[in-house]
């Protein structure tokens, strides 16, 4: 009973902070697509929406450096994309927290299934895949 | 139409889809991806880049209350995790290939398949047994609180469930949905995971799954601000609202309703999509 208890209860805890961290993040990245949302209604309100067709430069912000100079410039697309920015690096954080605590426990091998995982979203992060 | 009836249409609709998503149990995504395409004629594939990113919301925003309850297997979510998100950029790199009346049939019958493991009656396979090596070797196996105390369940058929997670990715990053059914095939049905198990284990990786196929989807322009900053707020409010309404209803009765609803949604998204319309 003893052993697997114990690590049930470590696992516990570490899981309580990941998962008040995954809130945070939830919360923190949509008060910023709202923020943004409420700019880009503010200056775009009156524009015309035509999505009926798939345009992949329309958006205008599928590279993460657009997107900064664009925050820069304060326009509330780019907030908007920012705050989903945000959003998709919160369950990414997730993974490297769950690294962390995997390695506290000494369990190397889900530190190396973590880091796996890691690897594969960063392989696609540094968009080779898309072309 | 103009941005702002646009957003005010797609934020309601969202909010709706986000409801009923959290009610039945079937996720946001679903409901969004018809609404936008069939009633607002989005592209298909702007659909998917938004819906992608409620699915993200909406998971790790419900992972907090699940967690709480400490029974989450982070071992099994991680290992899974490996099929998953290879699976699901693998999905989203090949969707843009893909004719959008192929995707609106493939749609529809996942959604489908859904609504009919929605209201299926769910048969708790868990027991703990002798499992396998492999989940020896993964320490999959754990415990779960009850009220006699810690209760231990097995791990079974680990590749099987593997092979089924892989498939779940690539139709999460094809179609931009959680494909939580799928999920549920693999955990409850193939390793036979109990269900306060494995119902936040395949949500607690699914934020991860979609993150993968998101930055995919972003970088190829799919998420466009207009559209994703109305689903993403509208589907996570919903969601939240319909998570505190869950507590207090039964739910036997509306799941059939919206499975009707649903049936016929995928009905329109296949038509629409042998008809050539999407």
């Amino acid at each position: 009973m003893s052993k697997e208890n114990k690590n049930f209860f470590a696992d516990r805890d570490i899981q309580i902070i990941l998962g008040t961290l995954l809130r945070v993040g939830v919360i923190a990245s949509m008060t910023v697509v709202f923020i943004g949302g409420l700019v880009y209604l503010v200056f775009n309100h009156s524009e015309i929406v035509n999505y009926s067709q798939f345009d992949s430069v329309k958006s205008g912000f599928s590279k993460i450096s657009d997107i900064f100079i664009g925050l820069g410039e304060l326009k509330g697309s780019a907030i908007i994309q920012f705050g989903i920015l945000l959003l998709i690096f919160t369950p990414i954080m997730r993974v490297v927290f769950s690294i962390f605590s995997f390695l506290i426990e000494r369990d190397y091998l889900y530190v190396l299934i973590g880091a796996f995982v890691l690897c594969v979203i960063l392989f696609s992060l540094s968009n080779k895949l898309v072309g | 139409m103009s941005v702002l009836l646009f957003t005010v249409i797609v934020l309601l609709g969202a909010f709706v889809a986000g409801l009923v998503g959290s009610l039945t149990g079937l996720g946001g995504g679903v409901i969004i991806i018809p609404l936008l395409t069939l009633v607002l004629g989005v592209d298909i594939h702007y659909a998917i880049g938004a819906s992608i990113i409620s699915v993200i919301a909406t998971s790790s925003g419900s992972a907090a209350a699940y967690v709480k309850e400490g029974i989450t297997n982070i071992r099994i979510g991680m290992f899974l995790e490996i099929a998953t998100t290879v699976s699901a950029i693998i999905g989203a790199v090949v969707t843009v290939f893909i004719n959008p009346s192929y995707i609106a049939i493939i749609f529809g019958i996942i959604l489908l398949f859904s609504a009919a493991m929605m209201v299926r009656k769910k048969i708790d396979h868990s027991d703990n047994d002798t499992s396998g090596k492999l989940a020896v070797f993964f320490k999959l196996n754990g415990t779960y609180p009850t009220e006699n105390g810690p209760k231990n369940y097995a791990v079974h058929n680990v590749i099987g469930g593997f092979l089924m997670m892989f498939v779940a990715g690539i139709i999460s990053g094809l179609l931009g949905i959680g494909s939580g059914a799928l999920k549920v095939i693999a955990m409850d049905n193939i390793m036979r995971i109990p269900f306060k198990v494995s119902t936040t284990t395949s949500n607690f990786m699914m934020g991860v799954t979609a993150a993968a196929s998101a930055i995919v989807y972003l970088h190829r322009g799919q998420i466009d601000p207009g559209i994703a900053m109305p689903v993403a707020l509208g589907v996570l409010t919903g969601a939240t609202v319909g998570s505190k309404i869950l507590v207090k209803t039964k739910t036997d009765k509306l799941k059939i309703i919206f499975a009707v609803v649903v049936a016929f949604l995928a009905l329109q998204m296949i038509y629409n999509g042998v008809t050539g319309k999407l």
